[in-house]
Protein backbone atom coordinates (compact mmCIF):
# COMPACT_ATOMS: atom_id res chain seq x y z
CA UNK A 1 0.00 0.00 0.00
CA UNK A 2 2.67 2.49 1.06
CA UNK A 3 4.45 1.39 -2.32
CA UNK A 4 1.45 2.06 -3.85
CA UNK A 5 1.33 5.43 -2.12
CA UNK A 6 4.94 6.23 -3.21
CA UNK A 7 4.57 5.37 -6.65
CA UNK A 8 1.65 7.72 -7.33
CA UNK A 9 3.31 10.71 -5.64
CA UNK A 10 6.48 9.97 -7.73
CA UNK A 11 4.27 9.72 -11.02
CA UNK A 12 3.04 13.16 -9.97
CA UNK A 13 5.93 14.77 -9.37
CA UNK A 14 7.44 13.35 -12.84
CA UNK A 15 4.91 15.14 -14.30
CA UNK A 16 4.61 18.33 -12.80
CA UNK A 17 8.72 18.22 -13.49
CA UNK A 18 7.93 17.39 -17.05
CA UNK A 19 5.52 20.24 -17.82
CA UNK A 20 7.97 22.43 -16.37
CA UNK A 21 10.56 21.60 -18.52
CA UNK A 22 8.59 21.32 -21.35
CA UNK A 23 6.53 24.55 -20.93
CA UNK A 24 9.56 27.18 -19.51
CA UNK A 25 11.18 27.73 -23.18
CA UNK A 26 7.43 28.55 -24.57
CA UNK A 27 6.60 31.11 -21.99
CA UNK A 28 8.89 33.58 -23.89
CA UNK A 29 7.18 32.78 -26.85
CA UNK A 30 3.18 33.92 -24.58
CA UNK A 31 4.60 37.17 -23.30
CA UNK A 32 7.00 38.70 -25.51
CA UNK A 33 5.02 39.68 -28.51
CA UNK A 34 2.72 41.64 -26.27
CA UNK A 35 5.09 43.25 -24.40
CA UNK A 36 5.85 46.87 -24.74
CA UNK A 37 9.39 46.85 -25.02
CA UNK A 38 10.17 43.07 -25.29
CA UNK A 39 13.50 41.77 -23.91
CA UNK A 40 15.22 38.63 -23.80
CA UNK A 41 13.97 37.89 -20.45
CA UNK A 42 10.56 36.41 -19.96
CA UNK A 43 8.14 38.55 -17.68
CA UNK A 44 4.58 39.81 -17.10
CA UNK A 45 4.21 42.04 -20.18
CA UNK A 46 3.04 45.84 -19.89
CA UNK A 47 0.04 44.78 -22.16
CA UNK A 48 -0.07 46.74 -26.10
CA UNK A 49 -0.70 45.10 -29.48
CA UNK A 50 1.74 47.27 -31.18
CA UNK A 51 3.84 44.82 -31.74
CA UNK A 52 1.68 43.44 -34.31
CA UNK A 53 0.58 46.57 -36.19
CA UNK A 54 4.37 46.55 -36.62
CA UNK A 55 5.05 43.28 -38.06
CA UNK A 56 1.86 43.71 -40.49
CA UNK A 57 3.61 46.56 -41.54
CA UNK A 58 6.78 44.71 -42.90
CA UNK A 59 6.46 44.27 -46.77
CA UNK A 60 7.15 40.49 -46.51
CA UNK A 61 5.69 38.91 -43.49
CA UNK A 62 2.08 38.15 -44.67
CA UNK A 63 3.51 36.76 -47.97
CA UNK A 64 5.73 34.88 -46.52
CA UNK A 65 3.48 32.94 -44.35
CA UNK A 66 1.60 32.55 -47.82
CA UNK A 67 4.31 31.18 -49.30
CA UNK A 68 5.00 28.59 -46.45
CA UNK A 69 1.50 27.81 -46.63
CA UNK A 70 1.98 26.52 -50.59
CA UNK A 71 5.70 25.16 -49.84
CA UNK A 72 4.51 23.23 -46.71
CA UNK A 73 0.68 22.13 -48.35
CA UNK A 74 2.40 21.41 -51.49
CA UNK A 75 5.12 19.22 -50.20
CA UNK A 76 2.20 17.72 -47.52
CA UNK A 77 0.22 16.30 -50.56
CA UNK A 78 2.76 15.40 -52.78
CA UNK A 79 4.13 13.04 -50.17
CA UNK A 80 1.61 11.92 -48.46
CA UNK A 81 0.10 10.68 -51.74
CA UNK A 82 3.05 9.24 -53.76
CA UNK A 83 4.02 7.84 -49.90
CA UNK A 84 0.90 6.18 -49.63
CA UNK A 85 0.30 4.63 -53.19
CA UNK A 86 3.66 3.35 -52.50
CA UNK A 87 3.36 1.82 -49.26
CA UNK A 88 0.17 0.27 -50.08
CA UNK A 89 2.00 -1.23 -53.20
CA UNK A 90 5.00 -2.42 -51.47
CA UNK A 91 2.19 -3.80 -48.40
CA UNK A 92 0.71 -6.06 -50.34
CA UNK A 93 2.90 -6.91 -53.56
CA UNK A 94 5.96 -8.91 -52.71
CA UNK A 95 8.78 -7.37 -54.56
CA UNK A 96 12.17 -8.62 -54.52
CA UNK A 97 14.57 -6.72 -52.03
CA UNK A 98 11.68 -4.39 -50.83
CA UNK A 99 13.03 -3.98 -47.45
CA UNK A 100 16.46 -3.34 -48.25
CA UNK A 101 15.67 -0.65 -50.79
CA UNK A 102 13.58 1.14 -48.06
CA UNK A 103 16.60 0.87 -45.77
CA UNK A 104 18.63 2.05 -48.05
CA UNK A 105 16.77 4.98 -48.95
CA UNK A 106 15.71 5.99 -45.31
CA UNK A 107 19.34 6.07 -44.93
CA UNK A 108 20.31 8.14 -47.42
CA UNK A 109 17.14 10.35 -46.78
CA UNK A 110 18.61 11.23 -43.35
CA UNK A 111 22.28 11.93 -44.68
CA UNK A 112 21.83 13.71 -48.08
CA UNK A 113 19.39 16.15 -46.70
CA UNK A 114 22.60 17.61 -44.55
CA UNK A 115 25.07 20.43 -45.80
CA UNK A 116 26.99 18.68 -47.86
CA UNK A 117 24.54 17.72 -51.06
CA UNK A 118 23.96 21.38 -51.18
CA UNK A 119 26.27 21.81 -54.07
CA UNK A 120 24.61 19.19 -55.76
CA UNK A 121 21.11 20.53 -55.20
CA UNK A 122 21.52 23.43 -56.09
CA UNK A 123 23.41 22.68 -59.38
CA UNK A 124 20.56 20.12 -60.03
CA UNK A 125 18.04 23.03 -59.35
CA UNK A 126 19.69 25.77 -61.93
CA UNK A 127 19.65 23.26 -64.87
CA UNK A 128 16.00 22.23 -63.84
CA UNK A 129 15.52 25.85 -63.84
CA UNK A 130 13.43 24.93 -60.79
CA UNK A 131 15.44 28.27 -58.83
CA UNK A 132 13.06 30.87 -57.27
CA UNK A 133 10.31 28.64 -57.49
CA UNK A 134 7.90 27.21 -55.25
CA UNK A 135 7.66 23.86 -57.01
CA UNK A 136 11.72 23.38 -56.87
CA UNK A 137 11.45 23.71 -52.91
CA UNK A 138 8.16 21.09 -53.47
CA UNK A 139 9.89 19.01 -55.48
CA UNK A 140 13.47 18.71 -53.00
CA UNK A 141 12.19 18.66 -50.06
CA UNK A 142 9.81 15.96 -50.81
CA UNK A 143 12.30 13.87 -52.22
CA UNK A 144 13.72 13.77 -48.50
CA UNK A 145 10.88 13.19 -46.78
CA UNK A 146 9.31 10.71 -48.86
CA UNK A 147 11.63 7.11 -47.75
CA UNK A 148 10.41 7.94 -44.16
CA UNK A 149 6.67 8.32 -45.16
CA UNK A 150 6.63 5.28 -47.17
CA UNK A 151 8.73 3.94 -43.89
CA UNK A 152 6.43 4.77 -41.68
CA UNK A 153 2.95 4.39 -43.59
CA UNK A 154 4.06 0.97 -44.92
CA UNK A 155 3.58 -0.12 -41.46
CA UNK A 156 -0.10 1.41 -41.16
CA UNK A 157 -0.58 -0.47 -44.08
CA UNK A 158 0.46 -4.01 -43.22
CA UNK A 159 -1.50 -3.23 -40.06
CA UNK A 160 -4.77 -3.27 -42.01
CA UNK A 161 -6.41 -6.76 -42.53
CA UNK A 162 -6.79 -7.66 -45.94
CA UNK A 163 -10.28 -9.56 -45.68
CA UNK A 164 -12.29 -5.86 -46.49
CA UNK A 165 -9.96 -6.08 -49.81
CA UNK A 166 -10.67 -9.67 -50.62
CA UNK A 167 -14.44 -9.56 -49.95
CA UNK A 168 -14.34 -5.68 -52.05
CA UNK A 169 -12.90 -7.63 -54.52
CA UNK A 170 -15.63 -10.45 -54.63
CA UNK A 171 -17.76 -7.42 -55.41
CA UNK A 172 -15.95 -6.57 -58.13
CA UNK A 173 -14.31 -3.80 -57.25
CA UNK A 174 -11.20 -2.11 -59.23
CA UNK A 175 -7.98 -1.68 -57.00
CA UNK A 176 -8.12 2.02 -57.33
CA UNK A 177 -11.81 1.84 -56.10
CA UNK A 178 -10.47 -0.94 -53.22
CA UNK A 179 -7.91 2.09 -52.35
CA UNK A 180 -10.19 5.03 -52.40
CA UNK A 181 -13.30 3.33 -50.23
CA UNK A 182 -11.52 0.83 -48.08
CA UNK A 183 -7.95 1.58 -47.52
CA UNK A 184 -7.49 4.90 -47.16
CA UNK A 185 -9.91 5.45 -44.69
CA UNK A 186 -8.70 2.65 -42.22
CA UNK A 187 -4.95 4.29 -42.67
CA UNK A 188 -6.27 8.03 -42.04
CA UNK A 189 -5.04 8.28 -38.55
CA UNK A 190 -1.83 7.58 -40.39
CA UNK A 191 -2.06 9.68 -43.74
CA UNK A 192 -3.00 12.17 -41.03
CA UNK A 193 0.06 11.79 -38.82
CA UNK A 194 2.46 12.17 -42.23
CA UNK A 195 0.76 14.89 -43.66
CA UNK A 196 1.29 16.97 -39.93
CA UNK A 197 4.83 15.25 -40.02
CA UNK A 198 5.59 16.50 -43.33
CA UNK A 199 4.12 20.32 -43.01
CA UNK A 200 5.84 21.02 -39.85
CA UNK A 201 9.28 19.81 -41.38
CA UNK A 202 8.80 22.15 -44.81
CA UNK A 203 7.21 25.21 -42.19
CA UNK A 204 10.58 24.59 -40.19
CA UNK A 205 12.85 24.08 -42.95
CA UNK A 206 15.82 26.75 -43.12
CA UNK A 207 18.71 25.59 -45.44
CA UNK A 208 17.10 24.45 -49.04
CA UNK A 209 14.82 27.20 -48.87
CA UNK A 210 17.39 29.91 -48.55
CA UNK A 211 19.57 28.15 -51.69
CA UNK A 212 16.50 27.47 -53.48
CA UNK A 213 14.83 30.61 -53.50
CA UNK A 214 16.35 34.00 -54.22
CA UNK A 215 13.39 36.47 -54.60
CA UNK A 216 12.27 37.77 -50.90
CA UNK A 217 8.51 37.95 -52.33
CA UNK A 218 9.04 33.82 -52.73
CA UNK A 219 10.78 33.16 -49.69
CA UNK A 220 8.99 31.49 -46.37
CA UNK A 221 8.18 32.71 -43.20
CA UNK A 222 11.60 30.78 -41.63
CA UNK A 223 13.52 32.27 -43.48
CA UNK A 224 12.07 35.89 -43.43
CA UNK A 225 12.29 35.18 -39.51
CA UNK A 226 16.52 35.62 -39.71
CA UNK A 227 15.74 39.52 -41.84
CA UNK A 228 14.38 40.77 -39.33
CA UNK A 229 17.51 42.55 -37.36
CA UNK A 230 17.97 46.43 -37.63
CA UNK A 231 20.61 47.81 -39.77
CA UNK A 232 23.13 47.60 -37.15
CA UNK A 233 23.23 43.83 -36.88
CA UNK A 234 20.83 43.55 -33.43
CA UNK A 235 17.84 41.44 -33.39
CA UNK A 236 14.26 43.21 -33.32
CA UNK A 237 12.84 41.54 -30.33
CA UNK A 238 9.83 43.20 -30.63
CA UNK A 239 9.23 41.65 -34.55
CA UNK A 240 11.07 38.26 -34.08
CA UNK A 241 8.66 37.36 -30.87
CA UNK A 242 5.85 38.52 -32.43
CA UNK A 243 6.45 37.05 -36.05
CA UNK A 244 7.62 33.67 -34.20
CA UNK A 245 4.31 33.62 -32.71
CA UNK A 246 1.75 34.58 -35.90
CA UNK A 247 4.05 32.12 -38.25
CA UNK A 248 3.76 29.33 -35.01
CA UNK A 249 -0.22 29.39 -35.31
CA UNK A 250 -1.03 27.63 -38.84
CA UNK A 251 0.97 24.55 -38.21
CA UNK A 252 -0.23 24.14 -34.19
CA UNK A 253 -3.68 25.09 -35.51
CA UNK A 254 -3.26 22.07 -38.34
CA UNK A 255 -1.74 19.83 -35.40
CA UNK A 256 -4.93 20.39 -33.25
CA UNK A 257 -7.59 19.77 -36.48
CA UNK A 258 -6.07 16.75 -37.37
CA UNK A 259 -5.70 14.77 -33.94
CA UNK A 260 -9.13 16.15 -32.71
CA UNK A 261 -10.46 14.62 -36.02
CA UNK A 262 -8.22 11.76 -37.07
CA UNK A 263 -6.69 11.06 -33.50
CA UNK A 264 -2.89 11.40 -33.90
CA UNK A 265 -0.59 8.43 -33.55
CA UNK A 266 2.21 6.29 -34.64
CA UNK A 267 2.73 2.26 -34.93
CA UNK A 268 6.59 1.54 -35.26
CA UNK A 269 7.97 -1.21 -36.42
CA UNK A 270 8.90 -3.65 -39.15
CA UNK A 271 6.65 -6.10 -40.59
CA UNK A 272 6.88 -8.59 -43.39
CA UNK B 1 3.23 -12.92 -35.72
CA UNK B 2 2.50 -14.56 -39.46
CA UNK B 3 1.25 -12.12 -41.49
CA UNK B 4 -0.10 -13.02 -44.96
CA UNK B 5 -0.19 -9.45 -46.72
CA UNK B 6 2.75 -10.10 -49.09
CA UNK B 7 1.57 -13.46 -50.49
CA UNK B 8 -1.84 -12.77 -50.68
CA UNK B 9 -2.51 -10.05 -53.10
CA UNK B 10 -5.69 -9.37 -51.53
CA UNK B 11 -6.34 -6.41 -53.36
CA UNK B 12 -5.69 -8.12 -56.72
CA UNK B 13 -3.39 -5.61 -57.39
CA UNK B 14 -1.02 -7.21 -59.77
CA UNK B 15 3.10 -6.52 -60.86
CA UNK B 16 2.09 -3.87 -63.24
CA UNK B 17 -0.20 -1.54 -61.26
CA UNK B 18 1.52 -2.10 -58.03
CA UNK B 19 4.60 -0.95 -60.26
CA UNK B 20 2.56 2.05 -61.35
CA UNK B 21 1.55 2.78 -57.88
CA UNK B 22 5.80 2.59 -56.45
CA UNK B 23 6.57 4.35 -59.87
CA UNK B 24 6.06 8.03 -58.72
CA UNK B 25 7.38 8.03 -55.48
CA UNK B 26 10.32 6.58 -57.22
CA UNK B 27 11.32 8.88 -59.63
CA UNK B 28 11.01 11.80 -57.26
CA UNK B 29 12.96 10.29 -54.84
CA UNK B 30 15.72 8.84 -57.77
CA UNK B 31 16.26 12.45 -59.00
CA UNK B 32 15.96 14.67 -55.83
CA UNK B 33 17.95 12.34 -53.56
CA UNK B 34 19.01 9.45 -55.11
CA UNK B 35 21.53 11.64 -57.87
CA UNK B 36 22.59 14.44 -55.43
CA UNK B 37 23.63 11.28 -53.36
CA UNK B 38 25.78 9.88 -56.25
CA UNK B 39 26.78 13.14 -57.28
CA UNK B 40 28.29 13.99 -53.63
CA UNK B 41 30.30 10.48 -53.84
CA UNK B 42 31.86 11.64 -56.72
CA UNK B 43 33.08 15.45 -55.38
CA UNK B 44 34.27 13.37 -52.50
CA UNK B 45 36.96 12.12 -54.98
CA UNK B 46 37.90 15.53 -56.34
CA UNK B 47 39.26 18.82 -55.22
CA UNK B 48 36.37 20.67 -55.38
CA UNK B 49 36.25 24.51 -53.65
CA UNK B 50 33.60 26.76 -53.38
CA UNK B 51 35.89 29.50 -54.62
CA UNK B 52 39.17 29.98 -57.14
CA UNK B 53 40.96 27.58 -59.71
CA UNK B 54 39.41 24.15 -57.88
CA UNK B 55 36.13 25.50 -58.25
CA UNK B 56 36.15 26.06 -61.98
CA UNK B 57 38.04 22.86 -62.97
CA UNK B 58 38.13 20.32 -59.98
CA UNK B 59 40.44 17.55 -60.25
CA UNK B 60 39.66 13.80 -59.05
CA UNK B 61 42.64 13.17 -56.19
CA UNK B 62 41.37 9.53 -55.56
CA UNK B 63 41.27 8.69 -51.40
CA UNK B 64 43.14 11.70 -50.29
CA UNK B 65 40.01 13.18 -48.61
CA UNK B 66 38.96 10.36 -46.92
CA UNK B 67 42.62 9.84 -45.33
CA UNK B 68 42.75 13.17 -44.57
CA UNK B 69 39.68 12.98 -43.21
CA UNK B 70 40.40 9.73 -41.27
CA UNK B 71 43.89 11.74 -39.73
CA UNK B 72 42.20 15.05 -38.34
CA UNK B 73 42.17 14.80 -34.97
CA UNK B 74 38.77 17.46 -35.44
CA UNK B 75 37.72 14.59 -37.40
CA UNK B 76 37.91 11.97 -34.58
CA UNK B 77 36.80 14.37 -31.90
CA UNK B 78 33.90 15.55 -33.62
CA UNK B 79 32.68 11.68 -34.18
CA UNK B 80 32.92 10.95 -30.40
CA UNK B 81 30.55 14.18 -29.49
CA UNK B 82 28.44 12.83 -32.07
CA UNK B 83 28.08 9.16 -30.09
CA UNK B 84 27.78 11.20 -26.96
CA UNK B 85 24.91 13.62 -28.47
CA UNK B 86 23.19 10.91 -30.22
CA UNK B 87 23.80 8.20 -27.08
CA UNK B 88 22.56 11.01 -24.87
CA UNK B 89 19.94 13.28 -26.28
CA UNK B 90 18.85 10.00 -28.42
CA UNK B 91 18.74 7.05 -27.17
CA UNK B 92 18.98 7.96 -23.30
CA UNK B 93 17.12 10.74 -23.54
CA UNK B 94 14.26 10.83 -26.03
CA UNK B 95 13.89 7.03 -25.87
CA UNK B 96 13.65 7.20 -21.71
CA UNK B 97 11.76 10.13 -21.67
CA UNK B 98 9.00 9.31 -24.20
CA UNK B 99 8.68 5.89 -22.74
CA UNK B 100 8.43 7.34 -19.13
CA UNK B 101 5.45 9.20 -20.38
CA UNK B 102 3.91 6.80 -22.46
CA UNK B 103 3.99 4.42 -19.46
CA UNK B 104 2.39 6.91 -16.68
CA UNK B 105 0.13 8.56 -18.76
CA UNK B 106 -1.24 5.07 -20.59
CA UNK B 107 -4.21 4.40 -17.90
CA UNK B 108 -4.99 8.04 -17.41
CA UNK B 109 -7.65 10.16 -19.78
CA UNK B 110 -8.52 13.28 -18.82
CA UNK B 111 -7.24 17.10 -19.14
CA UNK B 112 -4.02 15.87 -17.60
CA UNK B 113 -2.74 13.49 -20.07
CA UNK B 114 -4.32 15.64 -22.63
CA UNK B 115 -2.29 18.49 -21.19
CA UNK B 116 1.03 16.65 -20.95
CA UNK B 117 1.13 15.18 -24.48
CA UNK B 118 0.25 18.47 -25.89
CA UNK B 119 3.23 20.31 -24.34
CA UNK B 120 5.09 17.98 -25.58
CA UNK B 121 3.99 17.44 -28.91
CA UNK B 122 4.28 21.17 -29.42
CA UNK B 123 7.71 21.81 -28.73
CA UNK B 124 7.97 18.96 -31.56
CA UNK B 125 5.76 20.70 -34.18
CA UNK B 126 7.08 24.55 -33.23
CA UNK B 127 9.46 25.47 -36.70
CA UNK B 128 12.42 24.99 -35.64
CA UNK B 129 14.33 28.65 -36.54
CA UNK B 130 11.50 29.78 -34.06
CA UNK B 131 12.93 27.29 -31.54
CA UNK B 132 15.93 28.32 -31.88
CA UNK B 133 14.73 32.06 -30.66
CA UNK B 134 13.20 30.61 -28.11
CA UNK B 135 16.23 28.32 -26.35
CA UNK B 136 18.75 31.50 -26.76
CA UNK B 137 15.85 33.18 -24.57
CA UNK B 138 16.14 31.01 -22.31
CA UNK B 139 19.75 30.50 -21.61
CA UNK B 140 21.01 33.82 -22.69
CA UNK B 141 23.99 34.56 -20.49
CA UNK B 142 23.24 38.26 -19.60
CA UNK B 143 19.02 38.55 -19.56
CA UNK B 144 17.85 34.34 -19.79
CA UNK B 145 15.14 33.27 -18.18
CA UNK B 146 17.05 30.49 -16.85
CA UNK B 147 19.36 32.79 -15.35
CA UNK B 148 16.38 34.71 -14.02
CA UNK B 149 14.90 31.79 -12.30
CA UNK B 150 17.66 30.17 -10.55
CA UNK B 151 18.96 33.63 -9.71
CA UNK B 152 22.89 32.99 -11.66
CA UNK B 153 23.22 36.00 -13.45
CA UNK B 154 25.81 35.64 -16.07
CA UNK B 155 26.22 32.08 -16.25
CA UNK B 156 27.22 31.29 -19.48
CA UNK B 157 25.14 27.80 -20.24
CA UNK B 158 26.22 27.77 -23.85
CA UNK B 159 29.51 28.29 -23.30
CA UNK B 160 30.15 26.02 -20.29
CA UNK B 161 28.40 23.43 -21.09
CA UNK B 162 27.92 23.08 -24.75
CA UNK B 163 27.46 19.74 -25.13
CA UNK B 164 25.19 19.43 -22.61
CA UNK B 165 22.94 22.29 -23.35
CA UNK B 166 22.54 21.09 -26.72
CA UNK B 167 21.79 17.92 -25.68
CA UNK B 168 19.17 18.58 -23.20
CA UNK B 169 17.93 21.03 -26.02
CA UNK B 170 17.47 17.39 -28.21
CA UNK B 171 15.61 15.93 -25.46
CA UNK B 172 12.92 18.99 -25.65
CA UNK B 173 12.76 18.93 -29.48
CA UNK B 174 12.44 15.16 -30.07
CA UNK B 175 10.69 13.43 -27.19
CA UNK B 176 7.40 13.67 -28.76
CA UNK B 177 7.89 10.93 -31.34
CA UNK B 178 8.99 8.17 -28.55
CA UNK B 179 5.94 9.04 -26.66
CA UNK B 180 4.04 9.35 -29.54
CA UNK B 181 5.52 5.69 -30.54
CA UNK B 182 5.43 4.12 -27.40
CA UNK B 183 2.15 5.03 -26.49
CA UNK B 184 0.64 3.58 -29.31
CA UNK B 185 2.68 0.35 -28.88
CA UNK B 186 1.77 -0.05 -25.66
CA UNK B 187 -1.70 -0.23 -26.08
CA UNK B 188 -0.99 -3.68 -27.75
CA UNK B 189 0.06 -5.13 -24.56
CA UNK B 190 -2.60 -7.06 -22.95
CA UNK B 191 -3.78 -5.86 -19.93
CA UNK B 192 -4.70 -9.67 -18.88
CA UNK B 193 -0.91 -10.22 -18.71
CA UNK B 194 0.29 -6.99 -16.63
CA UNK B 195 -3.18 -8.06 -13.83
CA UNK B 196 -1.85 -11.61 -13.80
CA UNK B 197 1.88 -10.13 -12.77
CA UNK B 198 0.43 -7.99 -10.39
CA UNK B 199 -0.96 -10.56 -8.73
CA UNK B 200 1.81 -12.50 -8.97
CA UNK B 201 3.02 -9.89 -6.82
CA UNK B 202 5.70 -8.40 -9.50
CA UNK B 203 7.18 -4.85 -9.08
CA UNK B 204 6.93 -2.05 -12.19
CA UNK B 205 10.28 -3.20 -12.86
CA UNK B 206 9.63 -6.69 -13.09
CA UNK B 207 6.43 -6.22 -15.16
CA UNK B 208 8.80 -4.27 -17.42
CA UNK B 209 11.10 -6.52 -18.09
CA UNK B 210 8.99 -9.71 -18.31
CA UNK B 211 5.66 -7.75 -19.73
CA UNK B 212 5.78 -5.00 -21.17
CA UNK B 213 9.74 -4.87 -22.88
CA UNK B 214 9.02 -8.61 -24.67
CA UNK B 215 5.60 -7.16 -26.26
CA UNK B 216 7.76 -4.05 -27.58
CA UNK B 217 11.25 -4.90 -28.55
CA UNK B 218 10.07 -4.22 -32.46
CA UNK B 219 8.76 -1.16 -31.86
CA UNK B 220 11.63 0.20 -29.62
CA UNK B 221 14.47 -1.24 -31.92
CA UNK B 222 12.41 0.80 -34.62
CA UNK B 223 11.90 3.70 -32.40
CA UNK B 224 15.90 3.77 -31.70
CA UNK B 225 16.87 3.39 -35.12
CA UNK B 226 15.06 6.31 -36.64
CA UNK B 227 15.77 8.91 -33.88
CA UNK B 228 19.29 7.37 -34.00
CA UNK B 229 19.73 8.28 -37.28
CA UNK B 230 17.58 11.37 -36.98
CA UNK B 231 19.94 12.80 -34.04
CA UNK B 232 22.95 11.63 -35.80
CA UNK B 233 22.79 13.86 -38.64
CA UNK B 234 20.67 16.76 -37.01
CA UNK B 235 22.11 20.25 -37.48
CA UNK B 236 19.59 22.06 -35.72
CA UNK B 237 22.38 22.70 -32.64
CA UNK B 238 24.51 24.95 -34.67
CA UNK B 239 21.64 27.51 -34.12
CA UNK B 240 22.58 27.17 -30.41
CA UNK B 241 25.81 26.96 -30.33
CA UNK B 242 27.89 27.21 -33.91
CA UNK B 243 29.69 23.93 -32.79
CA UNK B 244 31.53 26.41 -30.39
CA UNK B 245 33.53 27.16 -28.15
CA UNK B 246 36.68 25.70 -29.53
CA UNK B 247 34.21 22.53 -31.64
CA UNK B 248 33.38 21.33 -27.55
CA UNK B 249 29.65 20.95 -29.56
CA UNK B 250 30.78 19.91 -33.02
CA UNK B 251 29.34 17.31 -33.53
CA UNK B 252 29.61 15.52 -37.41
CA UNK B 253 27.09 17.79 -39.12
CA UNK B 254 28.19 20.70 -38.11
CA UNK B 255 31.83 19.94 -39.18
CA UNK B 256 30.45 19.10 -42.24
CA UNK B 257 29.19 22.27 -42.85
CA UNK B 258 32.24 24.07 -41.50
CA UNK B 259 34.68 22.11 -44.12
CA UNK B 260 32.57 22.49 -46.95
CA UNK B 261 30.71 26.12 -46.71
CA UNK B 262 32.79 28.00 -44.32
CA UNK B 263 36.19 26.55 -45.05
CA UNK B 264 35.01 26.24 -48.91
CA UNK B 265 36.37 22.45 -49.16
CA UNK B 266 33.43 20.63 -51.01
CA UNK B 267 35.76 18.18 -52.21
CA UNK B 268 36.90 17.42 -48.18
CA UNK B 269 33.04 18.10 -47.14
CA UNK B 270 31.42 15.09 -49.28
CA UNK B 271 33.88 12.99 -48.30
CA UNK B 272 33.12 13.07 -44.64
CA UNK B 273 29.31 12.97 -45.72
CA UNK B 274 30.13 9.10 -47.03
CA UNK B 275 32.10 8.58 -44.07
CA UNK B 276 28.81 9.75 -42.09
CA UNK B 277 26.44 7.32 -44.14
CA UNK B 278 28.70 4.37 -43.83
CA UNK B 279 28.59 5.02 -39.58
CA UNK B 280 24.65 5.26 -39.98
CA UNK B 281 24.95 2.03 -42.23
CA UNK B 282 26.33 0.36 -39.42
CA UNK B 283 24.09 1.46 -36.68
CA UNK B 284 21.30 0.44 -39.14
CA UNK B 285 22.74 -2.98 -39.47
CA UNK B 286 23.24 -3.56 -35.52
CA UNK B 287 19.88 -3.05 -35.21
CA UNK B 288 18.54 -4.99 -37.57
CA UNK B 289 20.85 -8.00 -36.23
CA UNK B 290 19.30 -7.62 -32.78
CA UNK B 291 15.94 -7.29 -34.55
CA UNK B 292 16.49 -10.69 -36.55
CA UNK B 293 17.63 -12.37 -33.62
CA UNK B 294 14.99 -11.03 -31.08
CA UNK B 295 12.18 -11.68 -33.17
CA UNK B 296 13.64 -15.46 -33.68
CA UNK B 297 13.59 -16.23 -29.84
CA UNK B 298 10.10 -14.62 -29.93
CA UNK B 299 9.11 -16.97 -32.78
CA UNK B 300 10.54 -19.66 -30.49
CA UNK B 301 9.20 -18.55 -27.20
CA UNK B 302 5.24 -17.96 -28.97
CA UNK B 303 5.47 -21.94 -30.50
CA UNK B 304 6.64 -23.37 -27.70
CA UNK B 305 5.70 -21.17 -24.63
CA UNK B 306 2.66 -21.46 -22.41
CA UNK B 307 0.09 -18.88 -22.80
CA UNK B 308 1.07 -16.87 -20.30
Amino acid sequence: MIRHVLGRLAATVFIAVVLAFFTLPMLWLASAPFDDTPTITTSIPDFTLRNFAAILDNPYALGSIRNSLIQGGGAAALVVVLAALAAYALSRVRVPGRDILLYVLLLLSSVVTGTAAMVPIFELATRLDLIDTHLGVVLVVSGGLLPAAIFILKDFMDETPTSYEESARVFGASPLQILRHIVIPLVRPGLATIAVWALASVWGGFLFQFILLRDPEKAPGSVILYTLYTEGGAPRLDLISTFSLLYSLPVVAMYLFVSHRYGFRFHGGIKR
Amino acid sequence: MARPTSAADAAGLGRGRAVAFVLPALVLIAVFLVFPALWTIYLGLTDYRLTGLAAANPQVVGLDNYTGALEDPRFLTSLWLTILYVGGSAIIGQAGLGFALAWILRSRTGPLRRVVEGVVLLSWILPSTVVGFLWFALLDRDDGTLNALLHTPGFAWLLDYPLLSIIIFNVWRGTAFSMMLYSAALENVPPSHLETARLAGAGVPQQLRDVVFPHLRRHILTNLLLISLWTFNDFTPFVLTGGGPEGRSEILPVYVYRVALRDGQLGVGAAISFLILLINLVFALAYLRLLRGRRRQQEVAAAGGPPA
